[in-house]
């Protein structure tokens, strides 16, 4: 104990002049800041700030070129992810490192250091996820699960270590409001034994509601230290941007054209053992209409952006109308020809292939609505033009179109590849998780795109589990639950407890959670 | 001093093509160390196998007929490698192939004509996507291993061989040796210029300069590179994966039965128990050396022909075991699989600087 009143003299961490270069680019250049003990700290910023770069050097991954990191207030290098954890770091990826093929436990039993039995470490797990209100059976295999759960595990992963400081990338994006409540409950509960929380989010009102105190990066260098209490959400967004922050331009109570698409009565069965069967989905969505799509991650969110896409055809044509045109058995390619693009939620390898360029990337989906391609020859000069075009429109990131895709951040990847399908000018587009991991002037731009191809005539479908974005962008919406959907709500007439309770079952509902919580200790 | 490995941010385009490169270089003073410790002279080892086919113009020919079936081997199993499917069984096929152009010179060796050497082409070709046809039927229908089932069918084809030597298609004025009759002028493919170099050689570089063509140019050789990179973004894109494995095993049993065929009618002019001589096997080697790039096959294929032809040399010359040969081509893919991680990551030798900071 006297240890720990010794270190609570100290800053948890101190950040001194950190700076890291790559070929071409200041990742960090000289960042400083501090954490105290107990303080849950906001690292803002866009993508490409320097964000990840800075905590993958607090959490060893990487070093710094030049500056010093300064732990309890003693000088010292971490040399890699053990050394961290060992100091008591603990980190929440954005982009989970699991095996898809191994259970939740045996994957949780591989990131530990410490070599412990499996029932005694299936008991800690337990009581981490009772204390903390995470729901997850240890005993499924990862590949069934749906991104909400994975990143369940590598929270439960980094709270079995009892870390002093713990690190969050993005961590809420797949929550739903209830969820939210519940993780932020977790923060503090941790904060008060005394752990730091360094917070990375685009959401500011989550770090309003959140956090003690934020630093705000821009192009690598702090900008700007602020209390988020004190500040507005657009103060913070234009720190962070550096400039203002554009609204959405879109016009309330606007007519909705004809019918364009409808979905009727479509039902499929899950892909594998663990895969969400689709029941009886209707869905009618008008020209100019944006139709949003709630619901907690795993709940056929992708089944549903697999069979609308086209990627798992439907054997009943007619469960499907594109302008009354029956489409429920073309494939991807045919209802791209009809007029249809979609965007499915994970970027790396299905949205976009990594290690292509980005002209290779546009010929992926748009050689044939852009003609990129004429008996079977690819016209290498067409899609490196259209690539550069979707580049150019959508302010994407990046040295050129023959850049690999992999080389672009998350947020600059998902703005071109949504950028690409807009570009095609579907009748129907479908966006999965539009604005997962993008920062705030990212997500207005691809909002405000996605309003524009509405206001031009287009349907536009959003599933997303981001309600703040639904609930901004969109005219009508349902919720999906368990392969279900639910009646259509009109946006400005909802109420978000409503919607809480459609998304609800047993994930988001913390009655109901409470209840099983309750059973389970009867047991 | 530590060496460091770092990830690079892009692969390296410049190591891409350096590999090969070293991993010759390694596999020359590997080699000639390995043949020193067993008591030969090492440093001349090495000098016959890599030197003296490439400085000897008397020898080229020799290698632009071994090189010949091993780039169009390589070429077909690029296409399946690029497309992550893994044909192993080239060998098989190449036999197969091999005794389907066979067949059609047996059943027309009493005519004469134009036409027969085509259509002992296109048997050859039949025969050996026919034959690869086997594992991408059990990899598609069943999800069966296509490594495994290609593998193993190589050594039915070798079996079928024997029995068909040894019995139906024995030659009947052959005093009882298993071999076929020779084949007629009609079945034999032509030499060139007073070589040894038959039209099959000249065709095979067509054939990689084309499928070069196909690949970079074309929506079909780029739906093979989605296909073997991100399988779900290929079905997004609107590319069928069972397709693309049909395709590229079939083109890969074509080459190879291709190659067998151009085997059998030119350098063998009958067939004969002997014929299987690895280069189905080793054409894994080439297409992993010239990068599974057509062009760079070419240039693998030479290389490994150099090997071969300069392994004979050295068995003559120096007295090396014939298995010298098959040494230096493991080793050189062994270090052409190892160098291949300075495409992804550099190494990094740990400066003053970084001891500085530490101290």
């Amino acid at each position: 104990m006297t240890v720990a009143e010794n270190q609570d003299s100290h800053d948890r961490i101190e950040l001194k002049g950190i700076t890291k270069a790559f070929p071409g680019v200041l990742a960090n250049d000289q960042v400083s800041f501090k954490i105290k003990p107990s303080e849950i700290h906001a690292l803002l910023g866009e993508n490409g700030a320097g964000k990840s770069t800075l905590v993958k050097m607090i959490y060893g991954i990487m070093q710094p070129d030049a500056g010093e990191i300064i732990w309890q207030g003693t000088s010292l290098k971490i040399a890699n992810p053990k050394a961290a954890r060992k100091m008591g770091v603990g980190m929440v990826f954005q982009h989970f490192s699991l095996f898809e093929a191994m259970t939740v436990l045996e994957n949780i039993a591989l990131g530990m250091d410490a070599k412990i039995s499996q029932s005694e470490l299936e008991d800690k797990i337990r009581a981490v996820m009772t204390t903390y209100g995470l729901m997850l059976d240890p005993h499924r295999i990862v590949s069934t699960l749906s991104v909400g759960e994975r990143q369940r595990i590598e929270i439960v992963r980094a709270l079995l270590l009892n870390p002093k400081l713990l690190i969050m990338d993005e961590p809420t994006s797949v929550l739903t409001p209830q969820e939210v409540a519940q993780l932020f409950e977790t923060l503090r509960k941790l904060s008060a034994t005394g752990c730091a929380i360094l917070y990375i989010s685009h959401k500011l009102h989550e770090i309003k509601e959140l956090c003690d105190q934020a630093t705000i990066l821009r192009g690598g260098k702090v900008v700007g230290e602020c209390n988020p209490r004190e500040e507005t959400s657009k103060s913070m967004a234009e720190m962070m941007i550096g400039g203002n922050l554009k609204q959405i331009e879109k016009q309330a109570g606007r007519d909705f054209g004809a019918l364009r698409f409808a979905v009727n009565n479509l039902s499929q069965k899950g892909e594998g053992d663990f895969g969400v069967a689709l029941e009886g989905i209707d869905m009618s969505v008008c020209s100019g209409e944006i139709f949003g799509i709630a619901g907690v991650a795993g709940n056929g969110q992708n089944e549903l952006l697999l069979a609308l896409s086209g990627e798992t055809p439907s054997i009943d044509a007619n469960s499907i109308k594109l302008d009354g045109n029956a489409i429920g058995a073309f494939n991807t390619l045919e209802r791209r020809e009809v007029g249809l693009c979609a965007v499915p939620e994970e970027r790396n390898g299905h949205a976009a292939v990594v290690d292509f360029s980005l002209t290779d990337n546009a010929i992926l989906t748009a050689r044939n609505r852009m003609n990129l391609a004429n008996q079977g020859l690819i016209k290498a000069g067409k899609a490196k033009a259209f690539a550069e075009s979707v580049i150019a429109q959508f302010a994407v990131k990046t040295t050129g179109a023959n850049k690999q895709a992999g080389s672009l951040s998350g947020g600059n990847l998902q703005k071109f590849v949504v950028g690409r399908e807009i570009m095609q000018n579907p009748d129907v587009i479908i966006v999965s998780q539009p604005t997962w991991g993008v920062d705030a002037g990212a997500a207005a731009a691809i909002h405000q795109a996605l309003v524009d191809l509405a206001t031009n005539g287009s349907s536009v479908i959003v599933i997303s589990q981001d309600l703040d974005e639904l609930l901004a962008i969109c005219d009508t919406m349902a919720v999906i639950n368990e392969g279900k959907l639910s009646k259509t709500l009109n946006v400005g007439e909802a109420s978000i407890d409503e919607i809480g309770l459609l998304m609800g079952g047993i994930h988001g509902d913390p009655s109901v959670q409470s209840d099983a919580k309750e059973t389970l200790d009867a047991h | 001093m530590l060496i460091k490995l770092e990830k690079r941010k892009e692969p390296s385009q410049t190591m891409l093509y350096a590999t090969p490169v070293i991993a010759v270089l390694l596999t020359m003073i590997v080699g000639g160390l390995l043949f020193t410790i067993i008591g030969h002279n090492g440093f001349n080892a090495v000098w016959e196998i890599f030197i003296t086919p490439v400085i000897n113009p008397h020898i080229w020919p020799d290698l632009g007929v071994k090189a010949g079936p091993l780039i169009l081997i390589a070429v077909g199993l690029s296409i399946g490698f690029k497309a992550n499917v893994w044909n192993i069984g080239a060998e098989g096929q190449y036999i197969v192939g091999a005794l389907a152009g066979t067949g059609i010179a047996l059943a027309t060796w009493e005519f004469e004509g134009w036409w027969i050497l085509p259509l002992m082409c296109i048997a050859g070709a039949l025969g050996g996507g026919l034959y690869a046809a086997v594992p991408a039927y059990l990899k598609t229908k069943l999800n069966v291993n296509e490594i495994l089932t290609s593998l193993m069918l190589t050594y039915a084809a070798i079996q079928l061989l024997n029995y068909l030597m040894r019995g139906p298609w024995k030659d009947p004025e052959g005093f009882n040796f298993p071999e076929t009759r020779q084949f007629n002028d009609s079945q034999i493919l032509p030499e060139i210029g007073g070589t040894i170099i038959h039209m099959g050689v000249p065709l095979v570089f067509l054939i990689a300069i084309i499928t070069w063509f196909v690949m970079s140019k074309s929506v079909f050789g780029f739906q093979i590179r989605v296909v073997g990179s991100a399988p779900s973004a290929a079905r997004y894109g609107g590319f069928s994966a069972d397709k693309t494995i049909w395709a590229a095993m079939l083109i890969g049993g074509a080459f190879a039965g291709l190659a067998g065929i151009f085997e059998a009618s030119g350098p063998f002019q009958q067939m004969v128990p002997q014929f299987p001589t690895g280069y189905g096997f080793t054409a894994i080697i080439v297409a992993f050396l010239g990068r599974l790039h057509p062009i760079g096959i070419i240039f693998g294929g030479l290389i490994l022909a150099v090997s071969y032809v300069g392994g004979e040399i050295a068995q003559s010359r120096l007295g090396l075991p014939n298995s010298a040969a098959g040494i230096f081509q493991a080793l050189m893919l062994f270090f052409l699989l190892a160098s291949d991680i300075l495409i992804k990551y550099r190494m990094k030798f740990s400066s003053s600087s970084a001891k500085g900071e530490a101290a």
